[in-house]
């Protein structure tokens, strides 16, 4: 059984349509890429996939582990074992770091009927995390990505995503923003991650990343649609001739 | 009306507007009884000056900019009765949940009155003499000279400027005194409990508490008023706070009475010489409150800290005045107010800050952040400043705003239930104030009263939405012209 089945999904944001059927199948341990210009409607998948509420969703379906998605609340979703890394991550003043991801961790393993962890099980495993991604240990209690760099922001999401475990890991546009090295960084934390029973969805801009997290499939979303798929020999010729002549093809293909 | 018109004869006339003061009249004749054999002559003088400037006056309207968002019509129309001793039926069992756990003492009083047999002493610590009010005038009638408090009771608090400290001068029958001798300092808090207790009627209560703080002492006090039932009452404390040169004095006021009471409480802080005065207010209970600070530098370098959070849902209204007056130089203040509203509750910040003529040097700040958490809830707020001297930094901000919906969507998309999320933000936003406290028992009290009262706000905000409220009954205070 795939993981993720969209099917035809269409969703529009203050009446405005982004997405206009798109339709994706990701199975466990895949890693697919989603690659499009600026305004293609990456980010707004992204969101739809994590039930942003600003998000509605106007026609087709979703299911995740055979469940439909689109029925549930951004919690239960997280609970269910889909995690975004945004794109743009929240200041949250007042909220620790370790305390809010202790928080995240035993919300999910209380859904799951689990024990809660307390301080003494989490930190450790919080710390060790904290050094594969060369966080410093003083981020722990500092309010959540209160006054970090970018870059920090975007390994925070990484160490969230390295504890909490989900399934399917939507990572929108984490490289934007970074120098190499902090996306080595990152990728290294994405891809010490990989495994038979996780997939992840990887939304890009460039062709840089997939340099470092090895993809299974890259996809092609112009306009609210997916109109190319292929391997990640894919994302190399997108490098090369960018995307206008794949959105030349679409100009073709749509109807006049 | 007609009772206090006749007694009082003709040369004080009552303003037309006042409604009824037959109660707090029969209170005054029976106080003023008690004391003619029992107190000093200053202090029945001072009660008389009370009873007159409040008899006069009678409740403020909303026309007195001063209580522009504060309609006292129900409190004014409401016949409060003179709380008997000993008439409610009260069990040590009942006040146990009430005990601030750490503490070096508990007063407690019950409707305004001692209850040596629930309060605490075992533990008092050396250099501080503590006992109710009453007994301290009492042991003045004896002979054994209870210090300063001639010196110091009713010389801060304004009864010109205000009737509720009057009505309180007049009619208060206990409360605390507390004195901290020069050079001591207090690790554990001192705990005033004030309960009003069911008493098959609605009654008031005015406690009055005076703290003396010597010289270069340190101590934290925590003024606490609880109700036991659901029955209204109005309590109407003053307490005066005379902190010595160099004293450095955390004052808490914890108000979580019923939302049938009326609270009005004012806190006069006198500071001397580089005396370092933190005022805590957290307002969570209380059907209208109304929390009144006023602090007076009058030594050169005294900091003062005006903290404080409320918490109102429901049809609660809870309204802040500050004043805050520098009267010498060097002196600097801070005042930062935070408040949380839900449903149709009110809440109102006002900060005066006066600097003097001589108060060159003054560093005044005042800072209100707000969250309303529904359309119908209401802030007003309102800084003033009134400066006499030339170089002086005074500065003040005031914010208004909701639930961050992307904070509020990036904790729910890490599994965090939406109730349980709403309520991490607000009790982040309820820290700041938890943030400048020194670190005691008191805060530590403080904490867990925030976290409860948030947590009762969250999911009773869960279970009603997204019914509509019922506005008829959240209107809990009547419109007067």
């Amino acid at each position: 059984m795939a993981l993720l089945e969209i099917q035809d999904l269409h969703a529009s944001v203050d009446g405005h349509e982004i997405l206009k059927g798109v339709n994706l199948t990701v199975n466990a341990g895949e890693v697919h890429s989603i690659m499009g210009p600026n305004g293609s409607g990456k980010s707004t998948l992204a969101a739809v996939l994590s039930r942003r509420s600003a998000y509605e969703v106007t026609g087709g379906r979703v299911l995740f582990n055979g469940k439909d998605l689109l029925e549930m609340e951004p919690e239960e979703a997280a609970c269910e074992g889909v995690f975004l890394a945004f794109q743009y991550p929240v200041e949250i003043p007042g909220i620790g770091n370790a305390y809010f991801l202790r928080s995240a961790m035993n919300a999910i393993r209380k859904y799951h009927g689990e024990d809660e962890l307390d301080a003494m099980d989490f930190l450790p495993l919080y710390k060790e995390r904290m050094k594969l991604l060369e966080m410093d240990e003083k981020f722990m209690n500092r309010s959540v990505n209160e006054g970090f760099s970018g870059g920090e922001k975007k390994r925070n999401e990484i160490l969230q995503l390295s504890m909490l475990e989900p399934k399917l890991a939507i990572l929108d546009e984490t490289d934007s923003g970074l120098d190499i090295d902090a996306l080595r960084i990152v990728a290294q934390g994405v891809n010490a991650m990989r495994s038979p029973d996780r997939s992840f969805l990887v939304i890009t801009h460039y062709q840089r990343l997939l340099d470092y997290i090895a993809t299974d499939f890259v996809h092609v979303l112009v306009d609210g649609r997916i109109v190319r798929s292929g391997g990640p020999e894919l994302a190399l010729e997108l490098e090369e001739k960018g995307y206008s002549s794949t959105e030349a093809d679409v100009q073709q293909a749509l109807p006049a | 009306m007609k009772t206090v018109a006749r007694a009082m004869g003709n040369e004080r006339t009552m303003a037309t507007t006042t409604p009824l003061l037959e109660k707090y009249f029969e209170a005054y004749e029976v106080v003023r009884a008690q004391g003619l054999d029992r107190e000093p002559v200053w202090l029945q003088q001072l009660r008389e000056d009370g009873w007159a400037r409040f008899s006069a006056k009678g409740f403020p309207s909303t026309h007195e900019e001063d209580w522009r968002f504060t309609n006292l019509a129900t409190l004014a129309k409401t016949p409060f009765r003179r709380a008997v001793k000993g008439e409610a039926a009260v069990s040590a069992a009942q006040l146990e949940a009430y005990r601030v756990p750490g503490a070096a003492c508990q007063l407690v009083f019950v409707n305004g009155h001692f209850a040596p047999e629930f309060s605490e002493f075992s533990k008092l610590p050396g250099g501080l003499l503590v006992c109710s009010l009453a007994t301290a005038i009492d042991c003045g009638r004896e002979g054994c000279a209870p210090e300063g408090i001639e010196q110091h009771l009713g010389r801060y608090a304004d009864m010109g400027r205000d009737v509720f400290t009057a009505l309180n001068t007049a009619l208060w029958e206990d409360g605390a005194y507390l004195r901290i001798r020069r050079g001591v300092v207090l690790e554990q808090p001192i705990h005033l409990l004030y309960v009003s207790a069911g008493a098959g009627a609605a009654i008031a209560t005015h406690p009055r508490t005076l703290i003396i703080a010597e010289d270069a002492s340190q101590a934290a006090i925590v003024e606490d008023y609880v109700s036991l039932g659901s029955e209204a009452a109005f309590s109407n404390a003053v307490t005066e706070l005379a902190a010595g040169q160099d004293a450095i004095i955390s004052h808490f006021l914890v108000e979580r009475e019923n939302l049938a009471s009326f609270n009005v409480s004012t806190l006069r802080i006198e500071q001397s010489r580089s005396a370092q005065v933190d005022s805590h207010s957290i307002l969570l209970g209380g059907g209208l409150v109304r929390n009144n600070v006023h602090p007076v530098l009058n030594g050169e370098g005294a900091e003062c800290l005006i903290n404080g959070l409320f918490v109102g849902a429901g049809g609660q209204h809870i309204d802040n005045f500050m004043l805050v007056e520098h009267a010498r130089p060097n002196s600097n203040s801070r005042q930062f107010y935070n408040g949380i509203l839900a449903d149709s509750a009110r809440g109102v910040f006002h900060g005066r800050i006066v600097v003097h003529k001589d108060a060159q040097k003054t560093d005044a700040k005042q800072t209100n952040r707000n969250l309303l958490l529904s359309d119908n809830a209401r802030i007003d707020t309102k800084p003033q400043l009134e400066i006499y001297a030339d170089d002086v930094k005074c500065t003040h901000g005031a914010t208004i705003g909701q639930i961050d919906e992307n904070q509020l969507f990036y904790l729910r998309a890490r599994g965090i239930a939406e109730a349980e999320a709403r309520n991490l933000l607000l009790y982040a936003f309820a820290a700041e104030c938890l943030d400048r406290m020194r670190a005691s028992a008191a805060r530590e009290f403080a904490e867990r009263l925030i976290r409860e009262r948030l947590q009762e706000l969250t999911s009773a905000a869960k279970q009603a939405a997204p019914a509509e409220t019922d506005e008829e009954e959240l209107q809990n205070w009547e419109e007067v012209g």
